[in-house]
């Protein structure tokens, strides 16, 4: 059996987020270096600020300054940062909760080993040089010997060791505050189209479209997927289609697609392959147009290189009766 | 033992925008969910679970939306569960919700369904570049402009039927005060003059792009008992799904689609649906959807549906008014969008429409689909309960 076919395969994106007047009032007061907490009506204080109670469901909108210095609750090294991390050489992830705060902060703690880092150690704020905005204006956390240093703050609810300004309500409004951030999200997967659609892009780079037939139903797939998805049943039995084909539908494309070179308008067609069991996509040319028909009889056109026909064109053999592919649209 | 009987006594969405840029993704969900339950002049206490429904995750980058959004929707120590299927899912989530209170699991149950398009970009998550694939060569439209082509040559449809559904579902969204279009100055003619995208599908006859969120409180017959104003009652419901593509595929009427409709017949004792049922809100998002689903839910027989249309029966002052609130063609927030048909057919049965309110709309349908006209899930909901 020949190598099934991998490529890799990124998907990849920048979604726009909108974050509301608790996360705005936030991400704007670290541009500022100042670190905003929410408090519940219960007298908690939640760094970072959430929208809603997460146990009264309430709306919360009482913000509140905590110093940017806090106590590391818990952590994690990190032999081998990955690209967007905070730091580029080993770190610890660390849970912070800042002085004046009742739960923690999720971020990066800059020490020089595993053996520099312990649950109950003191930690402040390492501020990005330019500061956006962003959870990344915090560049990271360090450790701190300043107020409260040479003993371990309690693991219990945070002392107060923030400037003045600390515990204070805050009225979250800043001039230019943001509205709204952009979260890249980014995977990055190793794709295999398998066993059968291996065959068939093989056959392609020899101009011959090679499908499988179910050994039940008897209808041949084109691209075959190794499995008849009526029947529930593997398919192994290859089949050779085509070359020629009808236009079983279509639509005439008049905008302009992004990503797509084709010059518009220009016909995008389902064409079933003579002897395939359900059509495949492709688009008409060599005719003008308007004079695309259901029935139109054609061939592929192939470009050299291109693992697919770049289009179809007419070829010449009088339009197929409706009935004969009414059941392939 | 039968089924409890399940009552629709909280209906809440959001006014439906291109972007919503003054939320967070939690506070759009948390406004439509507070608006039902004040409707059902309710509190979170008495909600005993969430069930949530959302687009596709690359559509708005959201991987787990039970995790991220149950503080806003009141869901910590209680059941939160999301239901998964593409365009379809506001439907199904309202069943998933639904079977559970008809199973007895729970009283009372929240649903919701919601989605930020102005935060990425469908056709993108429709679109991934898989590597050895042939690239999509036609955009949005060009997927379902092929089917309609080969519904009208089916069914021998006048090329003017599109422009009609579409030029009544603007229409009618004036009349709705949630719809994302409110084009005050449309006509006939405009819809006719728009740029033919997709060529038979034209710019007007496409759906918009929103963000928006749509909430409904289910409850028993107890919880209807108390509750302040008409409930809707599920007379019927159900899911069905087939492949996206395979050999003998329908796209024009797929079977997964007439099955389910028999199934939601079945249950609720609807023996001639034209006749049985008072309005119908589904899912279109291009217009010539209408007679195609017309068909599809046996409105009327195979090639038969546009006549409906073209002869008015499916005006808001028809004899079968379809899509009441305006329709996907007026708001398309797609995680939401089934959910809205499934509201909307219960605010109909519960005769709080307002100025979309049909008039003794006593048995309402409420579809949605998804997928490639993969996934179908629909409800009947009447103004009385089931075997009163």
């Amino acid at each position: 059996m020949p190598e099934v076919l991998k490529a890799p395969l990124v998907v990849e994106f920048p979604f726009t987020r909108s974050v509301g007047p608790v996360q705005s009032a936030f991400l704007t007061g670290l541009r500022e270096r100042v670190v905003l907490g929410v408090r519940t009506r219960d007298g908690r204080t939640l760094v970072p600020p959430v929208e809603y109670d997460p146990v009264t469901a309430e709306e919360l909108r009482d913000l509140v300054e905590v110093a940017p210095t806090g106590t590391v609750t818990t952590w994690a090294w990190n032999h081998e940062p990955r690209r967007g991390q905070p730091l580029t050489s080993p770190f610890a992830w660390v849970l912070v909760r800042f002085d004046g705060a009742d739960t923690a902060l999720l971020h990066a703690l800059d020490a020089p080993g595993p053996e520099a880092v312990r649950t109950g150690m003191r930690v402040r704020v390492r501020w990005a040089e330019e500061r956006a905005g962003a959870i990344t204006d915090i560049a990271c956390f360090e450790p701190y010997e300043g107020e409260g240093a040479g003993e371990d703050a309690r693991v219990g609810r945070g002392e107060h060791a923030g400037g003045a300004a600390a515990g204070a309500r805050h009225s979250g409004e800043f001039e230019d505050a943001i509205s709204g951030i952009v979260a890249p999200a980014r995977l990055d997967y190793t794709y295999s189209p398998g066993r059968a659609q291996t065959a068939y892009i093989n056959a392609l780079s020899g101009r011959r479209t090679v499908g499988e037939r179910c050994p039940s139903c008897r209808k041949v797939y084109v691209p075959p997927r190794g499995a008849c998805p009526t029947c529930g049943l593997a398919t192994a039995e290859q089949v050779e289609v085509g070359p020629r084909g009808t236009v079983t539908t279509f639509c005439i494309v008049n905008i302009k697609a992004k990503n797509l070179d084709i010059e518009v308008p220009y016909v995008y067609a389902h064409i079933a392959l003579d002897g395939a069991g359900l059509a495949l996509h492709g688009r008409i040319g060599g005719i003008p147009y308007d004079q695309v028909r259901m029935g139109l009889r054609v061939e592929p056109v192939w470009t050299d290189g291109a693992r697919y026909p770049d289009h179809y064109r007419p070829c010449g053999e009088p339009d197929a009766d409706y009935e004969t592919y009414k059941e392939l649209l | 033992m039968s089924k409890e009987p399940v009552a629709v006594v909280g209906i809440g969405q959001t006014k439906h925008v291109a972007a919503r840029r003054d939320v967070s993704i939690a506070g759009l969900v948390r406004e439509a969910a507070a608006r039902a339950l004040a409707d059902a002049e309710l509190t979170w206490a008495d909600i005993d679970a969430v069930v949530i429904g959302k687009a596709p995750d690359f559509f708005e980058g959201v991987m787990m939306p039970e995790l991220y959004l149950a503080d806003a929707l009141g869901a910590v120590g209680k059941p939160m569960l999301r239901v998964h299927t593409a365009g379809s899912v506001g439907g199904s989530t309202a069943l998933v919700a639904a079977n559970l209170v008809a199973a007895r699991v729970h009283g009372t149950v929240l649903t919701l369904a919601f989605e930020k398009q102005s935060e990425s970009n469908a056709m993108w998550g429709l679109s991934l570049p898989i590597p050895f694939q042939q690239p999509l060569l036609a955009g949005a439209g060009g997927f379902f402009a092929p089917h309609v082509r080969a519904y009208m040559r089916r069914s021998g449809a006048p090329d003017t039927v599109g422009s009609l559904v579409a030029y009544k579902d603007r229409r009618n969204a004036l009349k709705n005060p949630y719809a994302h279009l409110h084009e005050h100055d449309i006509t006939l003619e405009k819809v006719q003059a728009s740029p033919m995208l997709w060529d038979p599908i034209r710019y007007s006859e496409t759906c918009p792009s929103s963000d928006g969120a749509c909430a409904m409180v289910l409850t028993d017959r107890a919880g209807a008992a108390r509750a302040p104003r008409r409930p809707a009652w599920m007379l019927g419901g159900a899911m069905r799904s087939e492949p996206t593509l395979f050999a003998g595929k329908d796209f024009v009427s797929p079977q997964a689609g007439k099955d389910c409709a028999a199934d939601v017949y079945r249950q609720a004792g609807i023996a001639d649906p034209r006749r049985d049922i008072d309005a119908v809100e589904m899912y279109v998002p291009f217009s010539w959807y209408e007679p195609m689903w017309l068909e599809n839910l046996g409105f009327a027989e195979e090639g038969e549906g546009w006549k409906l249309t073209e002869s008015g029966v499916t005006e808001l002052d028809g004899d079968l008014p379809v899509n009441m609130s305006g329709g996907v063609l007026s708001t398309n927030p797609i995680g939401a969008s089934g959910m809205i048909r499934f509201a909307e057919a219960a605010l109909q049965a519960r005769g709080l429409a307002g100025e979309h309110q049909v008039e003794r709309a006593r048995k309402v349908l409420g579809h949605a689909y998804g997928g490639g006209s993969q996934f179908f899930s629909m409800w009947l909901v009447g103004a009385t309960p089931p075997d009163s």
